[in-house]
């Protein structure tokens, strides 16, 4: 394939929705986000050739990318990067552009953000349990009787509650995130 | 109706003005404006032609004053005064209008309205030019002697310059001897010559010339006056040696038993006694005695350095003095701090041991150094067999400093050059970009590929002692991502070397401020004009050369030297200067003596004649900044050239299309409340 | 003591009332005796954690933004105070970014007001518990509580990640107050160069092999250096550490056999505390053998890595300018 000039696309749209996100644009390509990253071997694309392919219209394989799944949050690139990009803040955009495309990489955890955010959704409290059991049992059911152990562990010591918290004010919260979607929705994206 | 015929001449700029104002409508409009007698739009008004013809429509057409609208007057406003002189009118009688920075530059995305700004800057400065008035410089000798304030290789060949020349120079350094950060250097690249035989023989020159009167271990505490006519007050701090007796033979510091770690020539990498020569070229050859690390003056004992004195020129109780001189220029040359590589906590200096910083290295390698020039790790004896070079440490930073500190690559590639030739260990540069700019660089960066170097095109992401794969354990390990590959790589080596940035000094704001000069937003010193004018500042007889006016290596600093030392002695060959008679002019009559302006003044030029109970500006002192007008409660004081009446002129005229041009202005008296 | 004249809105976070309970229960205690008043906010909800910010940004905020505009109805407003790392991030990015990003201020405060709600953004300043600890408490005031010194047990300070980047004033690689503050407690502090690299926060879920690697080398590290135990103020770096510390094991054929511990446990202990009533017995691996080192007079001779000698070059010092003789 030949890359030709650029065309708006992608690179401009994760600018425009991370707050503080235009500072891309002076990347200097040098590699102290990619040499910082504590999951960086395991990245298809470190995160500064991730932002040179979106500078070079590659906006499906960064879509496809495993790279912002494989994001730790651990702020690292951020505070070092010296041009002071929010490249943990990209990363965030780049996961949502993914799912809005339904194009997020196999073995991303697109479906555990989900189901965390399921839980949310249905008690406002984090279910750590079910969360576990649900995604694991989805995910790789071979493994979660080894996995078994663990949660046998953690139970043993009162430390996972088989039921789920619920807020009292379910219906404020849910309203409040109903709005927020439909703002998201009509502005494309947040900020 | 005023009889005055003015002229007004629109330049195009090429496109700077004329791609964004429309300069034909311009000028047309402005030929109706009231006593505008002459209009015009040209493509370069500052070249010859553009000149030439103003001083034609001076002399054809009676003009009694001009408008240029251009540029902004530090750019031009002297020439046009110069046309206008040629053609006998007073310069005074000029007003330039800055339609380029003030309309066309600054509003490109909207074309009508910067031209409608640009009418409106131009009837401001017709207006004013009405009520300017005839002025005649001053004009002031100059003293022939100059200051040059900084020993270091810059300010070295300023002042070997000027004294070649036959005049005076006086050399103020702060430290004991000159010499500056060149003087630690061991090699210079990319020829590989010996810093000290290259440097040694200008210091001894200076030491001898009869012309340079040095003044070490001091510094500059006041500056007053203008150019040609600065008077500076100068601290000597206390050597606590009388250097009529002093032989430098030695003695005193070889029995000195306070031992301290020396953080200036040394870099922190070695140790000098309290009473100290800091490195045997040292110019001039005596010692000082450090009061703070000197157990005698800690607890009153020891005395040792006086006792083996051979000469008696221990003088303990020898206090500080102060010299005030007057110089005619100044030279300043402060030179440069290293960056504290601790701000950067990723690259573990400070608590890694065999992390160095460059200027730690320059001192490991130099023959006279801590380590006889043997490249070590920092116990002492182990010699390193894989060193990192990271590049950038302080530099391309926004954490830190975002500017580029133009020297380190080439000074790694010395580094990297060095370690190879004495240990044969293996190198490897972590560089974002090679700059090897400059005559016979890239021939450098050549040679030492040929010689096997590794580069890693990434900027290092961390140094750490956190071992993780087997080769790791008991090494620093340098982590970063090739971006060739665009693979994370993690280098084991004994040693790492950080090309720590160049800062302006600590003290940089102060200094410039001390001498009237201004800084960047990086805190260099700013030079009048970036391309055109490099070593002169905003402030005439100012004049920075080297590292303090940003980041450079020896050559360029003494090109900036020598500039400078051409300057002043051209300066000191016209004899006199013109003083600019923009300048505050009290009327005795009217001044109630009240002296509200005399502590005002930023320049210490107002005074207060006691006999006659009112206040007086010194006209050479002044620099016409307006501060005591504006304060004035009674009104008395007029700036000159920027007189009330051409400033409410100038108000009136950019005002033009709010207000009827008819409709005066009228000034309300306030009654106090 | 402070501003807030000890009282402070607690935000305890999902994980404080699971798999972080005893993190949770020592911060009480810890709290009650440094007369802390923690008052936490009625109803709050799921910070969203690392999570939600993945899936849709402006609900994700809002979500965070909720439990802001309750704390700020709650007494002991304005310092609002998380224990755990992630919660912390989220609110105080949240009450940050709204303050800095109008439009985004405007689009989360026009969905709380789909809740009757409303946030002031900025209005308050978001904590985390260490900071409250050893800025507002201080040192000095810890140690005079100390009963029981830790003298004895060499501790790892693990700092994690989200306490110190991004920009939250402490040394974004290499702090040092909870290190300051083991050794107050009586604790031997080791160097501890991976003490703010990543526990792998949510990369078990993801992929082992990435998660197992982060965790081993921090375990590894504490290891090299000879920790008796890893003292962390994060319910995720606990959990990560902890939990899948026998995985690790068995993944990489290591022996490591660290407790991963809550600072506030430890202060607890130090306090005269019993570890019952501070939560101990809840990690999976057992603090038992670290609490015994506790009181040896003679810690073991480990070797160190060795610079001193007589040729040796000074060695610049870590904090501020100078340098030390070697």
């Amino acid at each position: 394939m030949l890359y030709t000039s650029r065309k708006p696309g992608l690179y401009e749209q994760i600018m425009a929705e991370t707050p503080g996100g235009d500072v891309l644009m002076t990347c200097l390509q040098c590699g102290t986000c990619g040499g910082s990253c504590p999951s960086g071997a395991d990245m298809d694309a470190t995160p500064r050739r991730l932002f040179a392919m979106l500078m070079a219209d590659m906006d499906e394989a960064v879509l496809e990318s495993n790279t912002p799944w494989y994001c730790v949050s651990c702020y690292y690139c951020t505070v070092r990067c010296p041009q002071a990009i929010p490249i943990t803040d990209l990363m965030y955009t780049l996961k949502q552009k993914a799912i809005a495309a339904g194009k997020y990489h196999k073995e991303a955890h697109a479906d555990f953000s989900g189901s965390f955010v399921g839980y949310i959704e249905q008690y406002g409290r984090s279910f750590e349990f079910g969360l576990a059991t649900r995604f694991q049992l989805t995910h790789h059911p071979l493994k979660t009787l080894s996995k078994g152990g663990l949660g046998f562990d953690m139970l043993r010591r009162g430390r996972l509650n088989t039921t789920p918290d619920r807020i009292r004010n379910m219906p404020q919260l849910t309203a409040i995130l109903n709005e927020a979607k439909r703002l998201a929705a009509q502005h494309g994206g947040a900020p | 109706m005023s009889e005055e015929k003015v002229g007004v001449y629109v330049c195009h700029c090429g496109h700077n003005i004329a791609g964004t104002v429309n300069v034909e409508e311009v000028s047309e409009w402005a030929g109706q404006l009231p006593n505008v007698a002459v209009a015009k739009d040209y493509k370069f008004m500052c070249s010859s032609l553009g000149q030439e013809m103003v001083e034609e429509d001076i002399k054809k057409e009676g003009l009694t004053r001009v408008v240029v609208a251009a540029c902004s007057p530090h750019m031009h406003e002297p020439t046009f005064r110069g046309a206008c002189q040629r053609a006998g009118m007073n310069p005074y009688l000029f007003e330039m209008a800055n339609i380029r920075e003030h309309a066309s530059w600054v509003h490109q995305d909207d074309k009508p309205a910067a031209t409608e700004k640009a009418k409106a800057i131009i009837s401001g400065a017709v207006r004013r030019s009405l009520e300017l008035a005839p002025l005649e410089p001053f004009r002031a000798p100059i003293n022939k002697t100059t200051l040059v304030v900084g020993g270091g290789i810059a300010g070295i060949n300023a002042a070997l310059e000027i004294a070649g020349a036959g005049y005076k120079v006086l050399l103020v350094e702060r430290e004991p001897s000159i010499g500056g950060h060149m003087a630690q250097f061991d090699k210079t690249f990319p020829t590989l010559d010996c810093a000290a035989c290259i440097l040694t023989p200008k210091m001894f020159d200076v030491g001898n010339s009869p012309n340079i009167e040095l003044l070490t271990y001091s510094e500059v505490e006041q500056v007053d006056g203008y150019v040609g006519n600065f008077t500076v007050r100068i601290r000597k701090r206390a050597r606590k040696i009388d250097t009529t007796l002093c032989t430098g033979c030695g003695d005193c510091w070889e029995r000195c038993p306070a031992k301290v770690i020396d953080d200036v020539y040394e870099s922190g990498l070695g140790y000098r006694t309290a009473v100290y020569r800091p490195f045997p070229q040292a110019v001039p050859k005596y010692p000082v005695i450090d009061t703070e690390s000197c157990i005698y003056f800690k607890n009153g004992r020891c005395k040792a350095c006086e006792k083996f004195c051979p000469t008696g020129a221990i003088k303990f109780d020898q206090e500080d003095e102060v010299v005030v001189v007057n110089v005619g220029n100044i030279v300043l040359a402060t030179g440069y701090d290293v960056f504290d590589a601790r701000r950067i906590p990723a690259y573990g200096y400070g608590r890694l041991a065999n992390v160095f910083t460059s200027m730690e290295f320059e001192r490991m390698t130099n023959a006279s150094g801590p380590t006889d020039g043997k490249v070590v790790l920092r116990d002492g004896v182990t010699a390193p067999e894989t060193v990192a070079i990271i590049h950038c440490v302080g530099s391309r930073d926004k954490n830190t400093n975002v500017y580029c500190s133009a020297t380190c690559c080439m000074a790694a590639l010395k580094f990297a050059h060095l370690v190879k030739e004495k240990t044969n260990a293996q190198v490897y540069n972590f560089y974002i970009d090679m700059r090897t700019a400059f005559k016979d660089y890239e021939l450098f960066y050549t040679r030492l590929l040929e010689e096997g170097t590794h580069f890693i095109r990434g900027r290092a992401a961390e140094v750490t002692d956190a071992a993780r794969l087997p080769g790791e354990e008991g090494k620093l390990i340098v982590q970063a991502e090739d971006t060739l590959i665009g693979k994370q790589r993690r280098v084991p080596v004994d040693m790492v070397i950080l090309m720590v940035a160049m800062e302006p000094r600590a003290d940089a704001s102060e200094v410039a401020h001390r001498f009237g000069i201004g800084c960047s937003d990086a805190g260099f010193f700013t030079e009048r004009h970036p391309k055109l004018d490099p070593v002169a500042t905003m402030t005439e007889g100012i004049f920075i050369a080297g590292t303090c006016q940003g980041p450079k290596d020896i050559p360029a600093s003494v090109s900036q030297g020598e500039a400078t030392a051409a300057r002043v002695l051209g300066l000191i060959g016209k004899g006199e200067v013109q003083i600019e008679p923009v300048r505050a002019q009290i009327d005795e009559d009217r001044c109630s003596g009240c002296r509200i302006c005399n502590n005002l003044c930023p320049y210490n030029a107002i005074d207060f004649i006691a006999e006659k109970g009112v206040s007086r500006v010194n006209p050479a002192q002044c620099k016409g900044c307006g501060t005591c007008v504006a304060a004035c409660p009674s009104q008395v004081i007029t700036g000159q050239h920027y007189t009330y009446d051409s400033i409410m002129s100038q108000i009136e005229g950019l005002l033009y299309d709010v207000r009827s041009p008819n409709e005066k202005v009228r000034v309300v008296e306030m009654e106090p409340a | 003591m402070t501003a807030s004249n000890g009282a402070y809105v607690y935000y305890p976070g999902c994980s404080l009332q699971a798999s972080a309970h005893a993190y949770d229960i020592s911060t009480k205690r810890v709290a009650e005796r440094l007369n802390l008043t923690f008052n936490e906010i009625d109803d709050w909800n799921c910070c969203g954690a690392t999570e939600f910010f993945s899936i849709n940004a402006l609900p994700a905020y809002s979500l965070v933004a909720r439990n802001l505009a309750l704390a700020a109805q709650t007494g002991g407003a304005p310092e609002l105070v998380a224990p755990c790392s992630a919660c912390y991030l989220n609110l105080r990015k949240t009450n940050d970014y709204m303050a800095k990003y109008k439009k985004l201020n405007q689009q989360v405060n026009q969905a709380l007001a789909a809740g009757n709600l409303h946030y002031n953004a900025g209005s308050l300043r978001v904590r985390h518990l260490l900071d409250i600890v050893v800025q507002d408490v201080g040192y000095e005031k810890i140690g005079a509580e100390v009963t029981r010194s830790l003298q004895g047990m060499r501790v790892a300070p693990y700092y994690g990640c989200l306490i110190v980047r991004p920009d939250t004033g402490y040394n974004t690689e290499y702090p040092t107050h909870l290190d300051k503050l083991m050794t107050t407690l009586g604790a031997t502090v080791i160097d501890f160069p991976m003490k703010t690299h990543c526990c792998g926060g949510h990369m078990t879920q993801i992929s082992e092999a990435v998660a197992y690697e982060l965790i081993r080398r921090i375990l590894k590290n504490a290891a090299d250096y000879g920790a008796d135990a890893i003292v962390t103020l994060c319910p995720m770096c606990q959990l990560n550490l902890d939990v899948y510390q026998g995985q690790v094991n068995r993944t990489f054929g290591t022996d490591f056999n660290i407790p991963i511990l809550y600072f506030t446990q430890l202060m607890g202990i130090a306090f005269g505390m019993t570890p019952q009533e501070l939560g101990f017995g809840s990690e999976v691996v057992s603090a038992d053998r670290a609490l015994a080192q506790i009181g040896r007079e003679e810690p073991e001779e480990r070797e160190r890595p060795k610079r001193k000698d007589k040729q040796a070059l000074p060695m610049p010092a870590l904090n501020g300018g100078g340098r030390s003789e070697s």
